[in-house]
Formats: structure tokens, sequence, C-alpha cells
């Protein structure tokens, strides 16, 4: 039999405190019905005697002490799960927002998942090819891993997410690929131009949306990574299938889960942020990965707009403890109107050692990149000496190597909106702008590479 | 011990659980919340309630379930099996977790850590009538290849052995002894035993460190050195390489067990160590190194009680090893994902933060983890050592924050790793200039029974030129290279042989991913004779670029991928070559400067 209690004593915020009750358990789900008829959802986030607090997902908003009953439903939150959510929208709740109705659930599961057993883990070593060359030669995404993009307000995040999720493609031919997007705290603009990016490319059908608006209540933006990542863990593991989980922005999560955290009054950390908050991205974060024996893989791909482009801000600081590399757009590239604007000298894929080379993209993949960034690390050195003493006093070879960092922002990192390019046409341009340096500075590359590649422009002519 | 009765829980908050109803739970004793029996420890005690914190997520533990006291405080068995094994904070074995709840951790499973059926071919070593002291070894048997595991008398334990079993196939469990106290009660040894994991295991003496653990890392025995017994910390920013260093250090180190503790990390850095560590050959053995470690996984996103608990539950299993009498090395990454744990339970009990959030006993935590290390003369009369080399993880890199800081009071090796220095793909990326070994007197005996006075006085002459070109590189900066006098260019030309030839080591290449102590000692002399050459030529007037281009300086610096790790035949010839080109530079310019006079 269901109890509705109806002993509300306190609201504040979406905190809503009940009393006389007996039995509510940690974490549990209740619903709670207003006088108008209206329903709202919550969760027990704290239980002390007869005492519960519950956070309200819609907000307290408009509900008074009277007249509201409070019935609890004796399992944590779960969400409903389908193949069919594919090319579905829901919200930051999991409920479907595309008018197209509710879904036939095959599973309902607890959206805080269960952490991986380490030794069940699988390693991962293949490539996800992004057709962005600054991303898959210089800091390559491998299935399974968690690679979030750093970026500012005003830079172009968007685009190049929109850009990842057009292009995406896992290397074998026959694998099942698809695309979990959650938006959290998105501007309604934002919210448009990804569902119409994703309509006009037609890759809808592979992706499962999950939006929670900038206005939206706090509560479910909180849920948002949440329901992404169990129907990311769904598709993965049941069908399957290797899915690209799209969450922006986290800083704006963040936001909330200080927000909520204050509401609760709890004593704050860094910058007002909760002390817990460092473990809860993990909670996020870590669920990426593959499993032994399955084969499907869960990859991540975050997005968060750095406050005031700071990356030791609690935000981008914790995330890069957790997550395997970043990639850093980079804030001068911007200005100089190229995109996308990745910083190379600050990305980095941790687990790109292990996926690229011979047997898994190309055998001089790793020699290029490593070569790359070496070269592009000195072209810091030379331009800064060149802002002191002036371009024309440096040396022959600091005056190749301004040039090269030239082609490399313009021809290598900078590329259309819509440039797919393969990671043969990567390499080779990477071989080009290599050659324009002379063969005694590339100290990186085996010989016999160097051998097989290295083709400087003949003397006298232009390249 | 007080009669124990169960408890109700009262209140719920996150990992936080009160209790009220019972008796007899007692501080840091073990109870076991709610209905589905999550494993918890009680962390303070009033007359009204006991506070817990909880182990495992805390979902549907609601007010009115029992608390179940357990038997004492939280501990964790001891025994052969635990090297190659992978457990939880709490020292849960996840092998065992993965086979009775699949591929993600279920919460509520008590699985012990030790396998039970598994039989042992043990040896007895004692005989009925025989006085046996706490630590003595009752028995052994060999684990897994890589050591002779020694079943120890528990320390408090003393007395006279009643019956012995015959050597034989034993399982953990099972007695294979009897001894009886002086107070006349008798006790079943078996292999495994059980130990508290808050209470350091005794030692009879702590010795000062004066041995080197040799670690192949040149950056580290022959710049910042440690010795076996030591405690050291690499704080550094993310993406400095601190995890690579670690991995590298618990491959080559030359401890005889390893304990991999993997606090509040990534779980498939994790799953990476289990791949590779058991792929690696122990070159001691020949077995696979994962037979000489123990990992310690609580990942970042498993409970948060569980890898407040871990270190000292890998710091248990060290001093277990260290009993046998060996030399144990620790690797705790990070102790800044452990202090957090601290400061979020700390959070949640509503105590007073200090600095930054941090409960105020962060300091006297930290002391008591890295005060458990050392070098020790054991109860049995072996000797052996417990190394602790801790990870930090300072917020934003910056090395002012409390957790680096408080760290450094009980650490007396700073490897500090540098963003610029990683960004430059410069690795291991630990900044010459910031680091610091304290170790260095204490271990010069040991450098000079080997290597005489040299090697002492070379390591000193490496760290100056590096100190001078700091300062020249100031002014580099600003004019450019071109206007130093020559023997200022020999140093700037000597101190980038050193730092790419020397300090950066290739964890990837198979020659240079561990190095002899020897090696290193005659890449660090032929570095300075090649300097001491340049000296002669700038001394002439003659500019240094003429002996740049010779190629000796590449010769020097490709040293390390050149010259075998077990033949160094080549540094003589080296040598040689660079005699000849000094002397060619010599020659030449004297030649020329004599043509330039007859003209």
């Amino acid at each position: 039999m269901r109890i509705e209690y109806t002993g509300v004593t306190e609201i504040n915020g979406p905190l809503l405190t009940l009393e006389g009750v007996r039995g509510a358990s940690y974490d549990e789900m209740a619903e709670i019905a207003l006088p108008s008829g209206e329903k709202r959802a919550g969760r027990v986030i704290m239980a002390e005697g007869d005492r519960v607090v519950l956070q309200v997902f819609e907000g307290g908003k408009g509900i008074a002490l009277e007249g509201v009953s409070v019935a609890f439903q004796g399992r944590p939150m779960e969400l409903p799960l389908s193949r069919e959510m594919l090319g579905r929208v829901f919200s930051g709740a999991g409920r479907p927002i595309d008018g197209l109705g509710e879904i036939y659930p095959e599973e309902k599961r607890d959206i805080n998942g269960m952490p991986m057993n380490p030794v069940a883990r699988e390693y991962p070593r293949n490539c996800i090819y992004t057709g962005v060359s600054a991303i898959d030669c210089m800091a390559t995404l491998i299935r399974g891993q968690k690679l979030p993009i750093f970026s500012g307000a005003g830079m172009s995040h968007n685009q190049l997410a929109a850009q990842i999720v057009r292009q995406a493609k896992v290397g074998g031919q026959d694998e099942k690929f698809g695309i979990v997007f959650a938006g959290m705290g998105l501007k309604k603009d934002a919210a448009d131009f990804f569902k119409k990016d994703f309509e006009d490319s037609s890759a809808l059908q592979r992706v499962v949306m999950f939006i929670n608006e900038a206005s939206d209540p706090i509560i479910e933006r909180i849920l948002t990574p949440r329901c992404a990542l169990t129907a990311a863990e769904y598709l993965a593991f049941t069908y399957g299938m290797h899915i690209l989980v799209i969450m922006t922005d986290m800083t704006a999560y963040c936001e909330a889960l200080r927000e909520f955290s204050s509401s609760k009054n709890e004593i704050p950390s860094r910058k007002g942020y909760p002390s817990y908050l460092y473990s809860d991205l993990a909670s996020l974060y870590e669920r990426a990965g593959m499993l032994e024996g399955k084969p499907g893989s869960v990859t991540q791909a975050p997005i968060l707009t750095m406050p005031n482009d700071d990356i030791t801000h609690p935000i981008p600081d914790l995330t890069g403890y957790i997550t395997e590399g970043q990639i850093v757009l980079n804030r001068d590239m911007d200005q100089k109107g190229l995109y996308p604007p990745i910083g190379v000298l600050p990305s980095l894929s941790r687990l790109m050692k292990d996926g690229i080379g011979k047997g898994f993209t190309r055998e001089d993949h790793p020699a290029v990149s490593t070569q790359l960034f070496a070269c592009y690390s000195r072209v810091q050195d030379a331009r800064s000496l060149a802002s002191v003493i002036g371009e024309e006093e440096l040396s022959e070879v600091d005056k190749m190597y301004i040039a090269f960092g030239q082609r490399f922002e313009q021809e290598f990192v900078q590329q259309g909106r819509a440039e797919n390019r393969t990671l043969d046409q990567t390499l080779e341009l990477g071989w080009r702008l290599l050659s324009g340096l002379p063969r005694s500075e590339l100290d990186r590359i085996p010989a016999k590479l160097l051998d097989e590649h290295y083709a400087p422009p003949a003397a006298g002519s232009e390249d | 011990m007080n009669e124990q009765t169960t408890y109700q829980v009262y209140s719920v908050n996150g990992p936080v659980v009160k209790a009220r109803g019972g008796s007899g739970l007692a501080l840091q004793d073990m109870a076991f919340v709610g209905v589905s029996r999550l494993i918890g420890e009680v962390v303070a005690v009033s007359r009204q309630e006991v506070t817990i914190q909880v182990y495992e997520p805390t979902t549907g533990v609601a007010p009115g379930q029992p608390v179940a006291p357990a038997d004492g405080p939280l501990s964790i068995q001891l025994g052969p099996g635990l090297l190659g094994g992978i457990f939880d904070g709490i020292a849960r074995p996840l092998r065992a977790i993965e086979k009775a709840g699949g591929a993600f951790i279920p919460a509520g499973l008590d699985l012990p850590s030790l396998d039970g059926e598994k039989k042992w071919p043990v040896k007895i070593l004692v005989n009925p009538g025989d006085r046996v002291e706490g630590g003595a070894v009752f028995a052994q048997c060999d684990e897994l290849g890589a050591i002779t595991h020694k079943a120890m008398v528990p320390p408090n334990l003393s007395g006279e052995i009643m019956e012995a079993a015959p050597n034989g196939n034993y399982t953990v469990n099972q007695p294979v002894a009897l001894l009886r106290d002086d107070q006349g009660r008798e006790h079943k040894l078996t292999l495994a035993q059980k130990w508290p994991i808050r209470q350091p295991r005794p030692v009879k003496l702590r010795r000062p460190v004066d041995q080197l653990m040799v670690t192949g890392q040149r950056v580290i025995d022959a710049m910042f050195p440690i010795g076996k017994g030591g405690c050291a910390c690499v704080p550094g920013p993310f993406g400095a390489g601190k995890t690579i260093i670690q991995h590298q250090l618990a491959k080559w180190c030359d401890a005889d067990i390893i304990i991999y503790l993997g606090c509040g990390e990534r779980g498939n850095e994790m799953t990476q160590v289990l791949e590779e560590f058991g792929e690696l050959e122990d070159p001691r053995t020949g077995k696979p190194l994962l037979n000489r470690t123990v990992l310690i996984a609580n990942t970042s996103n498993m409970p948060v009680a569980a890898r407040e608990a871990s270190i000292y539950t890998g710091m248990t299993m060290a001093e277990y090893y260290r009993d046998m009498g060996y030399h144990v090395a620790l690797m705790a990454d990070s102790t800044s994902r452990w202090a957090e744990a601290l400061r979020e339970i700390s959070g949640r009990l509503e105590e007073m933060p200090a600095e930054e959030g941090f409960p105020a006993y962060l300091p006297s935590r930290l002391a008591e983890f890295y005060e458990r290390a050392g070098y020790a003369d054991n109860l049995n009369g072996t000797e052996g050592s417990v190394t602790a080399i801790g990870a930090v993880s300072p917020q934003g890199g910056d090395f002012s924050e409390p957790v680096t800081q408080t760290t450094k009071r009980f650490i007396r090796c700073f490897w500090a790793l540098d963003r610029e220095l990683a960004y430059a793909r410069h690795f291991p990326s630990m900044n010459w200039n910031t680091s610091y070994s304290e170790y260095l007197a204490d271990l010069a005996p040991w450098f000079e029974s080997r290597f005489g006075p040299d090697f002492a006085q070379s390591r000193e002459r490496i760290a100056r030129l590096l100190l001078e070109e700091n300062k020249l590189m100031e002014i580099v900066k600003l004019i450019g290279a071109d206007v130093l006098p020559e023997d200022q260019k020999l140093i700037i030309e000597t101190a980038k042989t050193i730092r790419t030839g020397f300090l950066q080591q290739d964890a990837y290449s198979p020659i240079d991913t561990y190095v002899p102590i020897e090696k290193q000692y005659r890449m660090m002399e032929l570095i300075l004779h090649l300097y001491d050459k340049g000296r002669e030529v700038a001394a002439k007037g003659i500019p240094i670029s003429q002996l740049v281009k010779t190629g000796v300086f590449e010769l020097a610096t490709r040293a390390k991928y050149n010259v075998p790790n077990d033949d160094f035949s080549l540094f003589e010839q080296y040598r040689q070559q660079i005699d000849q080109a000094a002397a060619q530079t010599v020659a030449q310019n004297t030649r020329q400067s004599q043509g330039e006079a007859k003209v």
C-alpha cells in the first residue's frame, strides 16, 4: 500500500523537508503532488530519524506547506531504456520532449550507475577518426577514452563538437556507431544549433539527445549527464555499439552543483564549489571505457568553458586530473580567425601512444606527431626571441622555424568546418611541412622513415 | 571487549551514517550497515549515537535498518596470495568480485582478501616445544616464484609451540601449528593473519637510511636519489607525467615487492598496469613483474571512504612483507585524492575546516602515513624496508597549496614535475632547480664504496653547470646567445647536452627505460670530459661552434641509445673521439691563424 505523507515543514529552494516519515531510504525517489494537481519528482538526499530532505527536480517554486502530499516509490531514480532511444530527444531528467510519446522500456536502470571493476576493463587501443588534423594526428581520440575540450566563452567549441559528431567514425567498417548528446544549461540558440546541425547532416537517427536548457531547473541539470551516460552504457554494452558522449557545458553543470550544495548549507571548498566536486566529476567521467569480452565502448568528449580562460580554475583543473588528456582551444588562434582554434602545445591525449602507429593507424604516425610537436614548441622560442631582437636578426634555422610555425597553424591546424581529412591526408600534410625544415633538425624521426617520406622542396622553387 | 549489540540507523547523509540504540561499538571498529550489510567504520562515538563512514554507496539505507558490529577494528587479511592480486581500498579482491558480481561493482559484497580454497606447499619450520616470539617465522612457502613467503607469529603473541603439522599442502585458513601463550591460552597458527590497517606493525629498531634504492632513472639515481626506507613525493600538475614516473619506479626499482596504490585515479590506468606488468619480465626471477606486485585500485568513482582507507591498507601490506625481511616500495598515486577524501568526509561530519577546507588534522594524518616507512630491524632479526613514494596533484599546479606544503615536511625527497618541461616534451619533467633530495649525505658512503669520491664530484659539477645555464639563459632570453663569450657558450652547449642526453630519459625505448648506475656514472664522466676539452678549446679563443660542428656533442647526447647497458667499452672510444676532435679543432685554427699571419 502506498503511504502519502503531508507533513511538509520547510521549503528552501529545491529542498523540501518532511517530518513524520517512516522507512524512506537514502536516494529513494518520491512523487510530490501539489493541490493544483501538478506532480513533481523528488529524491531523498538526507534521512534523519523521521525527518527527510527531498530535492525537487522541478524546483520548489509555487509549493506551499499545506496541501502537498508526498509518496515514496521504494526505488532509486531509474531511467527507462530502449534501443528506440536513438533519434529521440529527452529532457535532462530523461522524459521525451520531442512530442513522439513515451518510449517502450526494455529495461530500467539506476542513473548513478555502478563503478566499472578495473579488472573487467579493457585497455583502450583503437582510435576514432574525427577528420580534424589537429586531433587525429596530435591528440588522437581513442575508443573508451575521456578527452575533454577546454574552451572559453565565445570560442567555436560548439562548431567543433558538431563537426566531430558529423565526421566521427571508428576504424572497422561494420562497427555500429552512435552519439549520446547531453546539453546542460544550454542556451536556446545553442540547443537549436545542435538540433539543426544533426538534422541537416542526417546524423540525427544515430543520436540520443538529452537537453537541459539554461532556464530549466538546476536539479535536472545535475541529472542530465547521469541519464545520458546510463543510456550510453546501455547502448554500448547491451547492443555492442561504439558510443561517443558529448557533454556540454560542464561548467554549467558544476555551477548547478555549487548552487545545490550551497542551498544545502554545505561547507564550500575552492571558489565556493563543494569539496566533493572531484568525486562527483569522477563519477561521470569514469563511466567511459571498454569491457573485456564485450564489443561496445563509451567514449566521452565533455566540453567546458574555462571561466576567464583560466586553466587552473577548479573545473578544468579537476577535470584534467580525471580525464585522459585534454584538447585546449586557444584564444590567440581564435582571434586570428583560425578554425578550429586548437592550441596544440597544451593539448594531449594520454591513451594515444598505445593506439597509434603500426597495426593501429600508420607506422609513421607517432614519429610525425612527436616531431611536429617538438618543432612547433621550438617555434615558440623563436617567436619570443624575434619579439625582442626582431625577425631579421634571427639565425637561418630560427627563420625557418618561424615560417614552419606560420604554415603549421594556417595549413595544418586550420581547416574548413565541413572539411573531413583522412589520416593519410593529415600525415602527408605533416610531412610536407616538416620537409620545409633541414633534415638535421628532425631528431625525433628514425632515419628509415625520413628516407621514405622526407622530401625537401627543390632548391629555388617556391614549394 | 565489551558486549556488542545491534544498533539502528538514525540518519543517512551520503557516506555518513549515524546509528543509535546499541552498545559496544568503539572508535575505529568495523560495522555492517543496513539490510544489504555495507561495510563501514566508526569515526565518532557519543553517549547518544555512533557515527559511521560507509565504504560503499548508501543508496537504499533507511532509518531503522540494523547496524551490526563486526569483530573489532577495520582489519585486513594478510598471507600468501596477496602478490599478483588486485584489491579495492579495503582489500576486497577485485577478481573475485568480478566473478561474483560482473563487470560493475555491486555494493554489499563482503569477500575475504585471500583465496580460501587454494593450497600452498608449506614447509613447517617449528617443532613442538619450541619457544617462539612475535614475528618468528613458523612456516614458509613459495609465492608465485617471486619470493619465499614467511608465515610469522602475530607480533603481539609469544609462547610455546604445542603442536606442529607436517610439511604439506595447506590453505591459508588451515591451522598448521598450535601455540600456548604465557597465560596458558592456546592459539591456532594459520598462514593468514589479520591486522588492523591503522595500526603500524611493530619493529625492533628503526635504522638510518643508507642504501640507495636503484631505480635506473638517471635524474633520480644520479641527481636526486632516494634510499631504501626513504620517503619521496612527486608533485606535478596534470599531464606532467606523475603516473609514468610511478610506473617506471614500480617496474625498475630494485625493491623485492611493489605495492602499487591507485588512490582516486583513473580506471584505465589500473587496467594498463595490470596488462603491462603481467607481460613484463622481472629480470631477477624471470616471472612476470605482476608476481612481485600487489595492486590496490580504488579508482576515482569508487566510494570515497574506501579511498581514505586505501593508503593504510597499502601500508599494512607493505609492512607485512617488510617483516619477512624484504625491501618493499609503496607507490601511492595520488595522495591528494586521499586528502580530498579526508576533506569530503570531514565536511559531511560538519567539522571545522582549516586551510582550503581541509581538516585541521591533515598534517597529523599525513605524518602517520609517511612515518610508517623506514628501514628496520624486524622482530624476527631480519632486515627490511618500506620506501614510500607519494604522488601529489596540486590544484592548478600550484605547489603552495596545503597538501604539497604539508607533505614536504614529512618527506626528504622532493621530485617536482614541471608543466613547462612537459609541454616541451622533456620527460621525466623533473625540474632540476626546484627538486631536492636530503638523502644525498646519507647515501654518500654507499656511492663512495662503489665509485670512490668521483660520483659525488661529478654530480656536483653537473648540478653546477645546470645552475650556471639557468643564470645565463636569463641573458640569452634578452639578447640572444651570439653575444656571449666562448666559455659561456660552452656552458650553454654542455648544459643542453646534459638536459637532452642525460636528464631526458625515454620510458618507451627498450635501452633507455632502465639504465644501470654504472652507465649513469660513465655518461656523466663523458659529458664532463667533453666540457673539459671544450674549455681547452675555448681558452685558445677558438669559437665553440667549431667543436660543435665535429659532432662530439651529438655523440655524447646519443650515448644513451648507442652504448649498450651491459658493455661500456664504447665510452673509452668516445673519449678518444672527443680528444681527437678537440685536437683537430685546435690544430685547424692554429694553421689558419698561422696562414693569416703569413699573409
